[in-house]
This record gives structure tokens, sequence and C-alpha cells, in this order.
């Protein structure tokens, strides 16, 4: 393999710069997060928070490609610069370092360029300017194709020196954006086989958020290939949110108690209550101080604004619907970026629509809901209990 | 308990299989084609599996080439015999209840210029004779026709198919797909008239990844796959030695006792078609008068009023294990074109499943599979999609 002369990353982040006392903890779940997305590549990578900035070190062959891709799915990162390690900081071996990292990433392509210098170690010899000019004019004397641009330069090279090494870089990939999973608590994402709920989780995640999840299983109704393409979906979104401890809740001796019992245009919606109020539950238990759901207003009949204030109200937690306001074609774009499209699209049954009335309510009242619902006292106070104990926990993490 | 009854999907390798198959990996692991010993070691599974294979047919051992499946088998019978017969004329006859490995493979030939007639069936899914011989013109090349159908077991007079057809046109060349039926019938071609006959290996108690095509002597057919020049040409690439041997022994056994193996699979098809009758609103379908006009091991069952994925999970919950007759999704229904060919009511399309036994399948097992049915019956019924 070819000796890249990329031998570190310096890690921008946005927001999370600005959180005054608390910066040591972001940047601290910035460094997990970043070395938990690094963990299965190829290399050995070093992730190093110094004075103010998160490093990532790459001193064994690595895939430049495969660690930018990696780290451009870790949240909080707003920038990824590409550095060469001067370890012999004197300044003549800087000058020389930084002719070769020029060759290198530019070729003999003609541009335009201005030296920028930042001094951690303040006892160098030269001050910031000095090393600028100096730089500056030692690069044109050796590259013909350069030229120098005080004001809007085409490249910025900068040349940081600190108090073990000397770097140089030039430019910055973009990251996602966003906060480090991890420093904004954690909520229970309602996962389903569907396209819209592997998003909500996806952009919940993107605010720091750790996220747990709860599937409803409803064997023999859903099949064995419909749990896995949900583990599946998990493990995808765990690319970007870490692993992912996913619930799975045997739903059917609930959802047949309701079909007993309801009216069938009410299926749903009773459904949903059901749902939301477990997944509560299991969010209690484990930590989670908010749900989240994939729905999008009127996306369908149990989505529409009516219908939303109906589930809403059986619990108490913060519900989170990151799609609130998106198109269908929105949402989709959004999970063809995120990868899992294709697996969403897989033709298997969830229980959201094993049992579908031809036309379900759509403008549910839910004065007329909760009666419908009390006919099920008596007999579904076991079923819950029983249906929250079949708690299977699968740790689904990126592969 | 457990109830394996979905061996026209695939069989549990014989023990005999397994022995063989570990002998090659272990010990005998050399390249046929190399000339030291290994090689000429490993040659020898090959001709042994070969001498089996072509005493079953009463072929030549020449006549007989290894592929990877019954999918290659059938792809290198259609495309290899429409590309060589091309000069003569490029019309193809088929039916309209074949397996995927042909239907898709004519489709992808139509895409390149042939025309493909598609004759219909029965009730009793046996293909209408008349239809077949209307359907053959001058420029016909090839007619492939499947012996047993893999999703209700019904069976094609192959002989009389052949004769009838080869009256009308003596150099139409005749393939059928015996995928299903190698194993359950003892297969002459030079008696029936069969020019080339499509196997699969996992569906007999072999390993999976093998497969053969037996081609007549007089028949010319295009390689798919070009290289090395293995096979004499034919089909290229190192030969799967272990999956050869597999097949080799899985073939010497399934025809060891054949009438009793055979005798014992109808014994347990009428036990399944009498239990299921029983039950109310449940139809046997492509069953006539007589059981032994059928494949031994394939029984297609439409259950009114209950989905058949629902069931098959519901079965399987309690160890039975089946297939849907239909590959259904709820998104995209492809329901079953066998069902519908043979004119299975559209309301019970995607309420059937299909049970196929193996030599190795018990009476316990059939009653087991039979009582959970009956138990899962009522109360699947309670809940039906509106």
């Amino acid at each position: 393999m070819q000796e890249n002369i990329y031998r570190a990353f310096l890690i921008k982040y946005g927001e999370i710069g600005i959180k005054g006392k608390n910066k040591s903890n972001f940047e601290e779940a910035l460094r997990v997060q970043i070395e938990n997305a690094l963990k299965h590549l190829e290399g050995d990578f070093r992730v190093m928070r110094e004075s103010g900035r998160v490093f990532v070190f790459c001193p064994k062959v690595y895939d430049y490609e495969e660690t930018v891709e990696a780290l451009q799915r870790v949240f909080g990162i707003v920038g990824i610069c590409p550095m060469r390690v001067i370890s012999d900081k004197r300044f003549e071996s800087i000058k020389e370092e930084t002719v070769k990292y020029v060759r290198e990433a530019f070729g003999d392509r003609e541009l335009t360029f201005k030296v920028f210098c930042k001094r951690a170690d303040k006892n160098y010899p030269m001050t910031s300017p000095e090393i600028c000019m100096e730089v500056g004019g030692f690069l044109l004397e050796h590259f013909p194709n350069l030229s120098v641009d005080i004001k809007n330069p085409q490249e910025k090279i900068t040349i940081e020196v600190r108090q073990s090494h000397a770097y140089v870089y030039s430019h910055e990939i973009p990251g996602l954006g966003g906060m480090p999973v991890g420093s904004n608590g954690k909520a229970m994402l309602l996962l389903s086989g569907g396209i819209d709920s592997p998003v909500a989780g996806y952009m919940v995640a993107k605010r720091g958020v750790t996220i747990e999840a709860t599937y409803f299983h409803a064997p023999p109704y859903t099949s064995e290939r419909a749990k896995q393409k949900v583990v599946d979906l998990a493990k995808i979104i765990a690319r970007y949110t870490g692993p992912i401890r996913l619930h799975v809740i045997n739903f059917t001796d609930i959802q047949l108690a309701i079909y007993k019992t309801c009216p069938h245009d009410e299926l749903t919606i009773i459904m949903r209550r059901y749902m939301m109020r477990i997944a509560e539950d299991l969010a209690n238990k484990n930590g989670c101080m908010a749900l989240v759901t994939g729905e999008s207003i009127g996306q369908v009949a149990s989505q529409t604004i009516q219908s939303l204030a109906c589930t809403n109200e059986v619990c108490d937690l913060p519900v989170f619907r990151p799609l609130v306001a998106f198109d269908k074609a929105d949402i989709v774009a959004l999970s063809e970026k995120i990868g899992t499209f294709e697996t969403s699209i897989l033709p298997f049954e969830d229980c959201c629509t094993i049992f579908v009335a031809k036309h379900p309510v759509t403008k549910p009242i839910r004065g007329v809901i909760r009666a419908s619902e009390a006919k099920l006292h008596g007999q579904i106070e076991a079923l819950y209990e029983k249906a929250i104990e079949t708690d299977e926990v699968i740790l689904c993490e990126a592969e | 308990m457990e109830a394996y009854l979905d061996n026209a999907a695939t069989t549990r390798p014989f023990a005999s299989v397994r022995e063989i198959m570990m002998k090659t990996l272990d010990e005998d692991f050399g390249n046929p084609s190399s000339l030291h010993t290994k090689g000429m070691g490993a040659e020898k599974y090959l001709r042994d599996a070969k001498k089996i294979i072509a005493n079953s047919l009463k072929v030549q051992e020449k006549e007989i080439f290894f592929t990877s499946s019954g999918t290659e088998s059938n792809n290198t019978a259609l495309i290899g015999v429409a590309e060589c017969y091309a000069r003569r004329g490029k019309h193809i006859i088929s039916t309209n209840f074949e397996h995927a490995s042909i239907y898709n493979t004519l489709g992808y030939l139509e895409s390149r210029g042939y025309e493909v007639s598609y004759v219909p069936v029965d009730t009793l899914g046996h293909v209408k004779m008349d239809a077949l011989l209307d359907a053959i013109r001058e420029d016909t090349i090839l007619i492939s026709i499947m012996m047993v159908n893999n999703e209700i077991g019904s069976v094609q007079d192959i002989a009389a198919i052949s004769k009838a057809i080869k009256e009308k046109k003596p150099d139409v060349i005749f393939h059928v797909d015996a995928i299903q039926a190698y194993g359950k019938y003892k297969i002459y071609p030079k008696r029936m008239g069969i020019d080339l006959l499509s196997v699969s290996g996992h569906k007999i108690h072999g390993p999976k990844g093998i497969g053969f095509l037996y081609v007549d002597e007089h028949v010319r057919v295009n390689p798919l796959i070009h290289g090395g020049g293995q096979q004499k040409g034919m089909r290229s690439g190192t030969e799967n030695v272990p999956g050869i041997a597999g097949l080799g022994a899985a073939v010497k056994e399934i025809y060891t006792d054949h009438e009793e193996k055979m005798a014992h699979l109808y014994a347990l098809k009428k036990r399944l078609i009498a239990g299921m009758e029983k039950l109310p609103d449940v139809k046997v379908n492509a069953v006539g008068d007589v059981v032994e006009e059928t494949a031994p091991h394939v029984i297609s069952v439409s259950f009114r009023g209950v989905r058949a994925e629902v069931l098959l999970h519901a079965l399987e919950e309690r160890g039975v294990y089946v297939s849907s007759g239909s590959a259904c999704s709820s998104n995209h229904p492809a329901l079953s074109g066998t069902l519908k060919a043979i004119g299975v009511e559209d309301a019970l399309l995607d309420s059937t499943l299909r049970f196929s036994l193996s030599v190795t399948t018990t009476e316990e097992e059939i009653d087991y599979a039979v009582a959970q049915v009956a138990e899962l019956l009522p109360v699947l019924r309670m809940f039906t999609r509106h």
C-alpha cells in the first residue's frame, strides 16, 4: 500500500465548541464516538483531545477513503482536515515538509495560496507572522505554479506548531454536523420496518441523543424475516448512532384482544396507543427521557393531526417527531442518504399492516376512542404485563 | 416435535452423501485436471458419479454434464440449444406453469429475438396436447416441458408428448425439466424420446451447488461458461468434486429399493390428503381420482379464509415447515402463476400451502402436521384482514 501523506486528521466541531463548562463533556463524547466509528477499520488510530482540539492520529497503514467516510458518519464533526505530521519541528524541517506536502497535495495545479500559522508553543523561536512569510517565500521559490493571494486565496495552507509536533494542512472535508451521540441523554425510538422511523432515529441521534429502540413483533402474523429486517435497519442506523439496544416486544395477544373487542375502524389508532404506552414503560425502565416516532402529519390515517393528538395523550414523556413536517419524498431522500431505504422497502409485513380496516377513522374523537378502549379493561392488563415480559433485547452494532 | 415438509424446496443430504463429500475435502482434495496422482484420485470421484448417473438413466457417460444447479442446467439447455439451432428457426414452445428458471430464461431469449409460445394446462396440471401440437410451426426448434410441477405435483406423460411432437416435427429438440421428477421416477431418455434433461442435486438428498444436464449425443449445445475446457468444453471451470461425489452417492441411494421408497411416499401422501380433506373449507389441488397419477411428494392445499403466510409462520412455531404456494408479499402480490394456470380461484391464490415429502418423512410427522393445521385453522380464521 502506498504511504499516505496524511498521518493525522484535525477534527473541527461546531456547536459543541461553545458550550462553556460543558465543553469537556462534549469533547469526550465526540472522542468516544470517533473511536467507535474507527474501531473496525484497518489501521491503528489514536483519538486525542489536546488543548481544545480533537485529533485522530494514524501511525500505521490505514485506508484513507474508508477512514474519511467513517469520520463523515460521526455526529458533531463539522470538518475533517487531513494533516501531515511534522515530528521534527525545527524550522528547516517545517519548510521542507511543507514543500513535500504541497507537492503531493496539489501537484502542478495553478493556484493561489496564503500561509496561516498557529503557534501553541509560545516558546518557539519564531513568531507566527515570521513563519508565514518565510514558508510562503520558500513555497514560491519551489513552485512556479503557485502565487500568493492574501485576500482571497484558493488554498489556505495552515501550519500549527504545538508542543510536541508541527502539522500542516490545507483542506477541510465537510462532516455531518450535529452533536456527538452521548452528549444529550437517551430516547426510545419506536422502530418499525418502514421508511420513516429509521430516519427519525437518525435525526434525533444527530442532536447528540443516544437511541434505544422498540419493535413490536406479532408472530405468526409477522415473520422472523420481518424481525430480522428491523435488526438490519438498527444496524444501519448504528453506523451513525453507535450500538443500539433494540427491544423486541411480542404484541400479538394485545393486537388480537383489540381486534376481538374494539370497532375495526379504530384498530390502528388503539393499537398505536398501546405501542406508545409500552414504549414509554420501556423508556422509563431504561433511562430514556423521550420517545421518538417517524410520524408525519397526514401521511396515513393514524397520522392525521387528530390521530396524533389521540396517540399523544397516553404518555407523559415528550414525543419527538422529527419528520412531522416532512413530505414523503424528502423522507425517502434522507433514507437513501442514510442507507436504510433498500432495507426498508423489503416486502415483509409489520404489525401495522396485518389487521387494517378498509376505512380506518381519520378524525378519531378522543372520548370515543377512550370508550372503546374501556371495553378492554379486565383482559388487557394481564396481556400488557405479559407483553412487557417478552422484552427481548438485541444489541445492534454497525457491521 | 418437528415435521420438515418442505422437501420440494430442499432435502436433508443422506449420510452417505456427507461421508463421501468429507473424503473429498479431507483426503482427496486434488484438482481432477492435475496430471499427478492427487488429480487422478479426485478424477475417480467424477468418473464414479458419472457412471452411477448414466446407469440410472440408461444413457452414456459422455452424455452427462455437471452444472452448479438445476437452474444452470435449464439455462444451458434453453440458451445453448436456441443459439446453436438459430439458423433452423427461432421459435420455442413451453407451458404456462414452468419454474422461474425456465420462464425467465425464455423471457431472456424473447428479448434476444426468439419467439416463445406458452401452452396452457388443464385443472389437473396436464399440458393440453392439442394446443401443444397446434403450436408447432415450421421454425420451431425447441420444446421444453417440466415433468413434475414443483407447486402442485402434476406429472406429464413425457413419452406420449415426445412421440406426438416428433411425429409432427421430427427434428424438434425436446428438453425436460426433471428437477422435481428425477429420483421419484425412473426416467429413460432414450426410450422416452428426451433430448435434454435437467436435474438438481439437493432435491434428492444430495448437496446444494450441483446439478447435471443430460444431452443426447446427437444434440449440440453452445456452452454458457467458457474457460479451461473442462467437461469437453461444455462447461468450463474446475469440477465441483465434493458436490459431484455427493450427487453420485445420492443418486445411488435414492434408486436403491426404489419401488418401496415410492410406495412409502404415496402412502404418506394419501394419509396427508385424507387428513386435510376432513377439515372444513380445505381443498387439495390438482389431484384426480388416482393419487398415483400425481407425483408422490408434492401436495398443494388451499385453506379458505386464511392467509398462507400467516398459517406458514404459525405452523413453523409448532415445528412444521412448509412453503406457501405463492411468493406473496404485502405490497406487491406476486401470486402463483401455476395456481392461476390450473384455475385455482382468486380468493384461494393467497391461501395455498405446499406440503412436500421425502423418503425419510414418517407417518407421525404427517399426523402431527395435520393435527396442527386442524388446531390452527379455527383460530386464524377468526382474524382475517378486511
